[in-house]
């Protein structure tokens, strides 16, 4: 399936470019809708790698990259449910979104994440999940997690550390605090900054000229030189659902959900 | 280097330009949520502009309950 137009993304194929469309409003939060066509996504995936040579991930909503899971829906569906039930959706969740990233991360394409506004929590995994990230200068990335007495749960930790020194991933992750592309630039997260608006179209130049390079040669150089931590992944998600099991998580999900004022993305 | 004087009117400037709001409207004890109209992805938004304006780093938790104009200047003058 060449092209295909979702609930919350679409994808096309265009000259040996896969081009994958975040499109759920307001901010592409990542929920079930969208785990649903990221896995329809990652099933068309092996036809789409013999066809191309890159995958350019982005956004057409305005706020952004992404904001993230969608807590929202998260909280709806935990209220629902007696808390072993809740926590075993949680895990299911996360084995699934897990599953799709893994995927995303081993492919033999080049993979490019072009990042405008913000790119918060999942959606700083799913970025991170990408061989390059371009952002325009607008583009601010954020682990809000301890903020809801929780970690990263989509695999953000392990290819963080991956990418960058320990000290960025500390700062990152026990402040809770947003930084811009430039800073991304200098600690080595962000390859290229953009001016505003302009991530995508250096994307598909970054795409283009990646694209004369033989793919198995590439191919083999990317197994090389990014291993999927899969150990560590498979302790996040151990780690994130003995987390999520404390009722300072649902409280923390509560006053994020109600909160109707202009704050809710603040620490 | 500036002055918080300099500062703020600068701080001022951008919020008006970006926004598209009157500069004249704008005076510095003003709570740029409401005279802005903007939400907290905006907010983000507007500290971005000003991290790229005036060069600076300006952690999120240093704007925490910081609301008027003239507060958010000050926090950044302490960081040029």
């Amino acid at each position: 399936m060449n092209d295909y137009q979702g609930k919350t993304l679409a994808w096309r194929l265009c000259d040996g470019v896969v081009e994958l469309a975040l499109n759920r409003a307001p901010a592409n939060e990542i929920g079930l809708a969208m785990l649903d066509d990221l896995e329809r996504f990652v099933s068309a995936l092996p036809a789409l790698e013999s066809k191309a040579s890159a995958l350019i991930l982005h956004s057409e909503q305005k706020a952004g990259f992404s904001a993230g899971a969608d807590l929202r829906e998260l909280y709806g569906q935990a209220q629902k449910m007696d808390s072993s039930a809740a926590a075993k959706g949680v895990r299911e969740f996360l084995e699934r979104i897990h599953a799709v990233l893994n995927r995303l991360d081993t492919s033999p394409l080049t993979t490019i994440a072009a990042v405008h506004g913000v790119c918060f929590g999942g959606g700083f995994e799913l970025a991170l999940a990408c061989d390059l990230i371009v952002a325009d200068k607008m583009a601010r990335f954020c682990f809000p997690e301890l903020r809801l007495g929780l970690i990263p749960g989509f695999g953000g930790i392990p290819r963080l550390k991956r990418d960058i020194g320990n000290g960025v991933v500390r700062d990152l992750l026990l402040t809770g605090r947003s930084i811009n592309a430039t800073k991304g630039l200098a600690v080595g997260l962000v390859s290229q900054v953009a001016a505003e608006g302009e991530a995508l179209r250096l994307a598909r130049a970054t795409a283009a000229q990646t694209a004369k390079f033989d793919r198995a040669t590439a191919a083999a150089a990317k197994r090389f030189i990014k291993p999927l931590p899969a150990e560590e992944l498979r302790r996040e998600i151990d780690l994130f659902c003995e987390l999520f099991a404390r009722p300072a998580v649902m409280e923390g999900l509560r006053k994020f959900v109600e909160n109707a004022g202009p704050h809710p993305y603040l620490p | 280097m500036k002055t918080i004087e300099q500062t703020t009117d600068e701080v001022l400037n951008l919020a008006a330009t970006h926004f598209k709001v009157a500069r004249a409207e704008l005076q510095p004890g003003d709570d740029f949520y409401k005279k802005l109209g903007i939400d907290s992805l905006q907010a983000l938004e507007l500290l971005t502009r000003l991290e790229n304006h005036f060069g600076v780093e300006l952690p999120d938790y240093e704007v925490q309950g910081v609301s008027d104009f003239q507060t958010l200047a000050t926090r950044i003058q302490a960081r040029l």
